[in-house]
């Protein structure tokens, strides 16, 4: 087994990616400038400028691009640096991307992979958001948010292989994470969960970056009090797999959700639902949710410590559940 | 018919056939659209409905200058170009109809027809937001190495919005077969041109982006489609983009619910005297290339077609009710509980 980072492993699979001759990628300095978090760094000297197309800053245009090019049998992959950048563009992502399919009868299919991040480190208020239920909420799209190297090789090739339009949600305090991945031919579908860790007292919700600080929390609560706590990442949350949760909820009646956005009407409120409609009777505490606290991102790093998602409040968040 | 030297010249080379086939366009859009108001009032057609009256000489002139495999993606104003495009109006009536046999099975409606086997890539009704997806289509077509080019409607209300320029932007950078056609109608939606935008003169606004443009007489469908030859083989040829400006003036409401409190109608009957149909019919039958006796049975054709459009559409069985559970997704994936 070979150990990747996450920008290793999905530098890999756009390696692959880009051998067929309908993929190409359009975005803001992913090209001269040398890609902001490092994930194309050298593509256009390896694949020039028809594969590897720096775009103006012009968040709408880069997505419309990649429309109107997956209409036409291409399979582009439209990089947003930022996912706060892709408020600009979200009339092309959710009036057209989203819709063609529907709206014209299944006539028009829009095949296209939007990579961007999430992510926060003194960046204010404008730079530090995720958008995850927005996306989410929007029938049509298909939203992934991988957590390890393998997963994010593994559904990135699922979601250029999807006829529809995926939005593929990276981190940029993630890139940096090492995994296996498995050297045999594995494969990981849009729209399955996985048990991160098994356990019988609790079980945790989560996907992305926090199935890190959960796995962390996990391991130290097991060896320093005997506390077994089941971590489901849900890989994908549209469509969400729920079924490897409840399962384990079933078992532990106890859950904490843990998602990186606001507390209030998010994925984590979808999933707490889920689990209230789908397993009411197994129920032992109220679930507890973590998230970010609902105030725009403050630069100073003592104020946003207190806003994120940290293994602190996770571990009080499971304490308050099992108590 | 055989035409003149003398036609031929004045009418782009054109046959009479050819002619007379513009001809028939303009005046099938026409019934179709005055038969449209008329369902509508009769409640058989809900929600928007907008008008293309007026400006038949755009779309007949523009994409009767296109290859048959060239691209349209157009504004929600789009039942004249289906038409010019030869979308089947059975489909076009049906789908304002809300009915399984429309040609996006009762989806859409007015402002999204489609018909992807004629390349003709739908309606869309967020203003300005499809120019960026013809650069898509324009960049699909250059890497694809496919001679085609992409035509794109927009109104002059299109053109003060972020994505219009960003669209410029980027068809220019890369030099994509992209014909960017503002039918310049003199109002966005109600609001007068002269309000809405600083620079009135659309075709102008292409030097920002040092693009090639031009303005043209939009009730002239020979002027169009001039025009339009000229642009398509300059964006065929790998030259890049060109704006044509067509100006134009609907004659109805900007929607059928429209009480057009913001012009006269001293205003529209004055516009009315320059009618593209009636100017064109006399100008045909002035100069022999047809008679009266053609006019009038093209013009008894396109009532009979028309007509034929509502009973088909009113025969047809509603959307399949298979909509409500499917169709989202061209891969659907359920979620799992």
């Amino acid at each position: 087994m070979a150990v990747m980072t996450v920008r290793e492993a999905l530098r890999s699979e756009l390696r692959e990616q880009l051998k067929d001759d309908r993929v190409f990628i359009i975005g803001e300095d992913i090209g001269y400038y040398g890609s902001t978090y490092g994930v194309t760094a050298g593509f256009l000297e390896e694949y020039g400028t028809e594969k590897i197309r720096d775009a103006p800053i012009a968040e709408a245009g880069i997505i419309g691009i990649g429309i109107g090019a997956a209409m036409l049998g291409m399979r582009p992959i439209c990089e947003i640096m930022s996912v706060n950048f892709s408020l600009l563009a979200f009339d092309q992502i959710i009036n057209h991307a989203a819709k063609l399919h529907y709206m014209f009868g299944g006539q028009i299919t829009c095949p296209m992979v939007l990579r961007t991040t999430n992510g926060w480190r003194n960046l204010s208020a404008t730079h530090s958001q995720s958008f995850d239920p927005m996306f989410a909420y929007v029938p049509g799209l298909k939203v992934v948010a991988p957590a390890t190297p393998a997963d994010m090789k593994a559904l990135f090739k699922a979601s250029m292989e999807d006829p529809d339009p995926v939005i593929f949600i990276e981190h940029t305090l993630m890139y940096g994470v090492k995994g296996e991945i498995p050297d045999e031919p594995y494969e990981v579908k849009i729209g399955e969960s996985r048990v991160a860790r098994e356990g019988k007292d609790l079980t945790i919700v989560t996907y992305s970056r926090p199935v890190h600080l959960c796995m962390e929390v996990a391991e130290r609560l097991s060896k320093q009090e005997g506390i077994e706590c089941a971590i489901i990442d849900l890989r994908t949350i549209r469509p969400m797999d729920m079924s490897k949760a409840l399962e384990s909820f079933r078992t532990t009646g106890r859950a904490v959700v843990v998602t990186e956005e606001w507390e209030s009407h998010g994925v984590q409120a979808e999933i707490a639902a889920r689990l209230y409609e789908h397993a009411f009777d197994y129920l032992d505490a109220p679930i507890e949710r973590v998230g970010f606290r609902e105030i725009p991102f403050p630069y100073a790093t003592n104020l946003e410590d207190q806003v994120v998602v940290t293994p602190a409040r996770i571990e009080a968040a499971i304490r308050k559940v099992l108590a | 018919m055989a035409s003149t030297p003398d036609t031929t010249e004045r009418y782009a080379g054109l046959s009479n056939e050819q002619l007379i086939e513009m001809y028939r366009q303009m005046v099938l859009i026409r019934i179709f659209e005055e038969k449209c108001q008329e369902m509508y009032t009769r409640a058989k057609i809900g929600g928007f409905l907008h008008l293309y009256v007026g400006q038949e000489a755009v779309a007949v002139g523009t994409i009767g200058a296109l290859k048959p495999e060239d691209h349209i993606i157009t504004h929600y104003r789009d039942h004249g170009h289906a038409i010019a495009r030869g979308l089947d109006t059975n489909a076009l009536m049906a789908e304002l109809f809300g009915k399984a046999t429309g040609s996006a099975a009762g989806l859409g409606g007015s402002m999204h027809l489609v018909d992807v086997s004629k390349n003709f890539w739908g309606g869309y009704a967020i203003i300005g937001s499809h120019l960026l997806m013809a650069c898509g289509i324009g960049t699909a077509l250059k890497l694809q190495k496919r001679p085609e080019v992409v035509m794109v409607f927009f109104g002059d209300g299109s053109t003060n919005g972020g994505e219009f320029y960003e669209a410029m932007n980027f068809s220019q950078l890369g030099k994509l077969p992209v014909i960017f056609v503002c039918e310049n109608n003199l109002f966005a939606m109600g609001t007068p041109i002269a309000v809405h935008t600083s620079v009135q003169e659309i075709y102008r606004k292409a030097c920002a982006f040092d693009m090639r443009s031009e303005r043209v007489d939009g009730n002239d469908p020979i002027a169009t489609y001039e025009a339009t030859l000229r642009a398509v083989e300059y964006a065929r040829s790998g030259q890049g983009p060109v704006l044509l400006e067509a100006v134009t003036y609907r004659f109805r409401g900007h929607s059928a619910q429209d009480t057009q409190k913001y012009r006269t109608r001293e205003e529209v009957e004055q516009y009315r005297t320059r009618d593209p149909n009636q100017v064109f019919r006399k100008r045909l039958i002035d100069d022999g290339v047809m008679t009266e006796e053609q006019a009038v049975q093209i013009e008894q054709q396109a009532e009979v077609e028309a007509q034929g459009s509502v009973d088909f559409a009113d025969q047809s069985p509603p959307a399949d009710e298979k909509w409500l559970t499917e169709g989202v997704y061209a891969n659907p994936i359920e979620p799992k509980f």
